[in-house]
């Protein structure tokens, strides 16, 4: 019986803590999602430090992913509660624009280092990575050293990956063929196809499989074997550098427009890139810091090896050609 | 079955399961019109024969996915039900319930340590020395996580059917020398065809709209089911409409195949014996009890060879475990909402039961089966459409992240609720065909009957349903998700997000404490609300 008390005590303690969003402190509502804002994700320590600057309250509503986000910002229209979004990847980004809702950032951006030029007056970058095929070096001795190899090799090792309709690395992977083979991406897709032991939703369930030795291959980062040295002390896993290069993703964040904390998402924005916000990044979410953050980017990833070649296709023609591209590898990979 | 009058007047409980059906039917239509009237994406419709693909291979894996649960059920359940003393009976039995709360990507991870490339059967293999690996992904692997995930449902759902059956049909069919064959046919299938068609549809649906299982085990986009594709119409693709018919295709169906299999549905009369410990004289010794062991230990062997390895897996990721205060405070939450969720389904799934039993034995069967769907829209309707109709319809009217808490508890009671009308409705009819005549003589009713005539009949299965419906809304993903409160960080939660996090040992290590949780949870309660056993 004091087992059911004590859980009926929770849900009543539960439902009163989210009710207590109202303060009198401004409240700043970033939408992002969960990853971000979990124990082991950068939100915790960022609310710390921007809420000591601030004297504000940092409010996240943290949704499933980037695609969600999107997805919420448009059902909600001009009536969301989000006064930042966060989250977004350059995928997306166009398609974001397009709903009216963004403002511009008004951040001072200079200094930043990312492998790409950085233009763009909506979206504030906060991390980035290159999408990488992570294998198991205990499995695999002698892994693809090229895309090509991964395409054409006769007795490549199965891999497994994601899904590019419900996830992230998925689309990565269909922007990156696409941009390294042109219209014969199809080809290539039907190449990879017999190695793929299977498509995941999600980036877990893929990781999952592959740390579960199914594979020997899995769709990740460049950045994921710091995670491995870092907190497992094991340099077991190692991500394939490919000479045709590796397709980037750079994760951004912007304000709404007719947000009623203009200011305050315009500071917090300018906070995200700064060098404090920027120290977290790397080893909590495991991608690389916007800018050039000295000592603080952790041996692991100075270590890390860098692909020579950069690939990212502008925000725009992601846009533009994100459906087709699905319809041309869903096509292949069905057959 | 007979109709005969009934009391004319319609009891409160009645009308407020009227009521509830309305209410729940009236938002499912104000959910779907609000999608349907927003303009496509400019994407344009996918063509006809993409989406042709796409829901023959839904339709069949479904199919296959039900008949293969159910044909393994009833053996196993039957077997479960003649005998009655075997040690780790009753484990067995509460171990049924945990694929309800397991997280789905939990469970993919236990049916692949079992049967992947990696897994128990191929380490098994190798060190016998056979050159034989186990391939998983397809059709296959989709199966036999369906079978997994809904064996022990079915069980679960068809346990009481066996044990309605009075102590004096036994005695009888003892005495008349009956012998398992006889009993089978004249017992046992009549109460088949009564209650396998709603727990037939229950399965079906589920099966019907899975994502995440036909995704990462099916191999690769042939494996795609229409939740897929409603998912990327409504998240990717933002295509409302599209997503809203894409979602009303599937309640097609789904509707369509539970209308169908109920149909096929027969009534039995049980008899109104008392309700004693029902000892069955059939199976006692020799082949037949040897063989329902065997059946037994097959299905056992089914079942916990991926808990197996869960535990195996959660035990090994102790060491990277989240910290105690985290555990604690997800645990408890994962409680709260199970609790206030589960108990909110079966108060609504009570009335809506109620609601049905009333139009069914009034004559009325299309009303009756329209209460029914009702109940069951959290099944039948895509999650994805239900998320997104309610923040769509709230946007500027509701703050609906200031109530979250209200509405994760409400959301999770929907999705729960069909299985709550799965264990209380034919209860319900059997309570019914029992006493109300009685009632209706002696004017027995309203609180009165309840309390003295339905609670102590009634007492088992509404607390199997509540047992039930507390550790699916407790195993809550979806509905936490969507309002993305920081505060509400459950067990599940805490487990995606160790996942995303590169933290698998740890999630392996919470997956394991949410099971442990669960079954102790769902003990608690079926003891604690359903007394002592009876069978």
């Amino acid at each position: 019986m004091k087992f059911l008390t004590s859980a009926i005590l929770a849900s009543i303690g539960a439902i009163a803590a989210s009710a207590a969003w109202a303060q009198d402190k401004p409240v700043l509502t970033v939408y992002t999602y969960n990853s971000f804002t979990s124990e082991w994700g950068p939100g915790p320590v960022l609310e710390k430090a921007f809420e000591a600057q601030c004297a504000c309250d940092l409010a996240w509503v943290a949704l499933e992913d980037g695609a969600a986000l999107l997805a919420r910002l448009k059902l909600e229209g001009k009536n969301t509660k989000a006064d930042v979004v966060l989250g977004l990847d350059t995928n997306l980004t166009a398609e974001t624009k397009a709903t009216g809702l963004i403002a511009p950032h008004g951040a001072d951006l200079a200094g930043l280092t990312l492998p790409v030029d950085w233009n763009d007056a909506d979206f504030v970058p906060y991390d980035w990575g290159y999408f990488a095929f992570v294998y198991d070096s205990e499995k695999l001795t002698n892994p693809p050293r090229s895309l090509a190899e991964l395409v054409d090799g006769k007795d490549a090792p199965k891999i497994v990956i994601e899904d590019p309709r419900t996830s992230t690395p998925g689309l990565g992977l269909v922007m990156w063929l696409r941009q390294v083979y042109g219209d014969k991406a199809a080809d290539a897709w039907a190449g990879m196809k017999p190695k793929i032991l299977t498509v995941t939703k999600g980036w877990s369930e893929a990781y999952g499989l592959f740390t579960q030795g199914e594979a020997p291959l899995v769709l990740s980062y460049t950045t994921s074997p710091a995670y491995h040295q870092i907190v497992e002390k094991t340099d077991r896993y190692k991500a394939l550098i490919f000479p045709e290069g590796n397709y980037m993703q750079v994760e951004v964040a912007a304000r709404i427009e007719g947000s009623k904390q203009p200011d305050l998402a315009k500071s917090f924005l300018q906070f995200l890139v700064s060098a404090e916000a920027q120290k977290v990044i790397p080893t909590t979410n495991y991608m690389y810091p916007v800018r050039d953050i000295g000592a603080d980017l952790p041996a692991e990833f100075t270590d890390l090896p860098k692909p020579e070649k950069s690939l990212l296709l502008s925000s725009e023609d992601a846009a533009a050609n994100r459906d087709a591209w699905i319809k041309e590898w869903i096509g292949v990979i069905s057959q | 079955m007979a109709r005969y009058p009934r009391a004319r007047f319609l009891s409160a409980t009645v009308l407020t399961g009227f009521g509830l059906a309305a209410v729940l039917g009236g938002l499912a239509i104000v959910v779907f019109a609000l999608l349907l009237a927003e303009g496509g994406s400019g994407h344009g419709a996918p063509p006809l024969d993409y989406i042709g693909r796409v829901l023959s291979f839904t339709l069949g894996q479904a199919l296959l996915s039900t008949v293969l649960s159910l044909l393994a059920a009833i053996p196993m359940a039957r077997a479960l039900a003649r005998q009655a003393d075997f040690p780790g009976r009753k484990l067995l039995i509460r171990l049924c319930a945990l694929p309800m709360v397991m997280p789905t990507i939990v469970g993919i991870f236990g049916i692949v340590a079992v049967y992947g490339g990696s897994g128990y059967l191929a380490a098994a293999a190798a060190f016998m020395g056979l050159d034989w690996q186990p391939r998983l992904y397809g059709l296959r692997g989709i199966l036999i996580a369906h079978v997994f995930f809904n064996l022990p449902l079915a069980i679960r759902l068809l346990l009481p059917a066996f044990a309605a059956v009075p102590a004096e049909t036994w005695r009888l069919a003892a005495q008349l020398g009956m012998r398992g064959r006889d009993i089978f046919r004249i017992i046992e299938i009549p109460l088949l065809r009564q209650q396998l068609p709603g727990i037939a549809a229950i399965v079906f649906m589920l099966c019907f709209t899975t994502f995440a299982v036909a995704l990462t085990l099916g191999g690769g986009p042939r494996a795609t089911t229409l939740e897929v594709a409603i998912y990327q119409a409504l998240r990717f693709d933002f295509d409302l409409r599209l997503g809203a018919m894409l979602a009303l295709l599937q309640a097609f169906f789904c509707a369509g195949g539970a209308l169908l299999v109920w149909r096929a549905g027969r009534e039995m009369v049980l008899g109104n014996g008392a309700r004693l410990i029902a000892y069955r004289y059939d199976g006692r010794a020799g082949i037949g009890r040897g063989l329902d062991l065997a059946v037994i230990a097959l299905g056992a062997v089914f079942l916990v060879l991926p808990i197996l390895a869960l535990v195996q897996r959660g035990l090994a990721g102790m060491m990277a475990a989240a910290s105690p205060a985290s555990l604690f405070q997800a645990g408890l939450i994962s409680l709260g909402l199970g609790l206030a969720g589960g108990l909110t389904a079966t108060v609504i799934g009570y009335l809506l039961a109620q609601a049905r039993q009333h139009a069914e034995t009034s004559g009325h069967k299309r009303r009756a089966a329209l209460l029914g769907l009702t109940g069951r829209l959290g099944l039948f309707v895509s999650p994805m459409v239900i998320g997104t109709g309610i923040f769509l319809a709230a946007a500027g009217r509701v703050d609906l992240y200031r109530i979250a808490a209200g509405g994760v508890i409400l959301l999770s009671a929907v999705m729960a609720l069909p299985f709550v009308l799965g264990v209380l409705e034919p209860a319900l009819g059997i309570a019914a065909r029992r006493h109300d005549r009685l009632c209706a003589a002696l004017s027995i009713k309203g609180w009165n009957r309840f309390l003295h005539i339905d609670w102590p009949t009634l007492r088992k299965p509404i607390a199997t349903a509540l047992a039930l419906a507390s550790v699916i809304a407790m195993g809550d993903l979806g509905a936490i998700a969507l309002f993305g409160n920081q505060e509400l960080t459950n067990l599940t939660l805490l487990l995606y997000n160790q996942l995303g996090a590169y933290r698998l040992d740890g999630a392996a290590s919470t997956a394991l404490i949410l099971l442990a949780l669960a079954l102790v949870f769902y003990w608690t309660i079926e003891r604690v609300v359903g007394g002592r056993e009876l069978h």
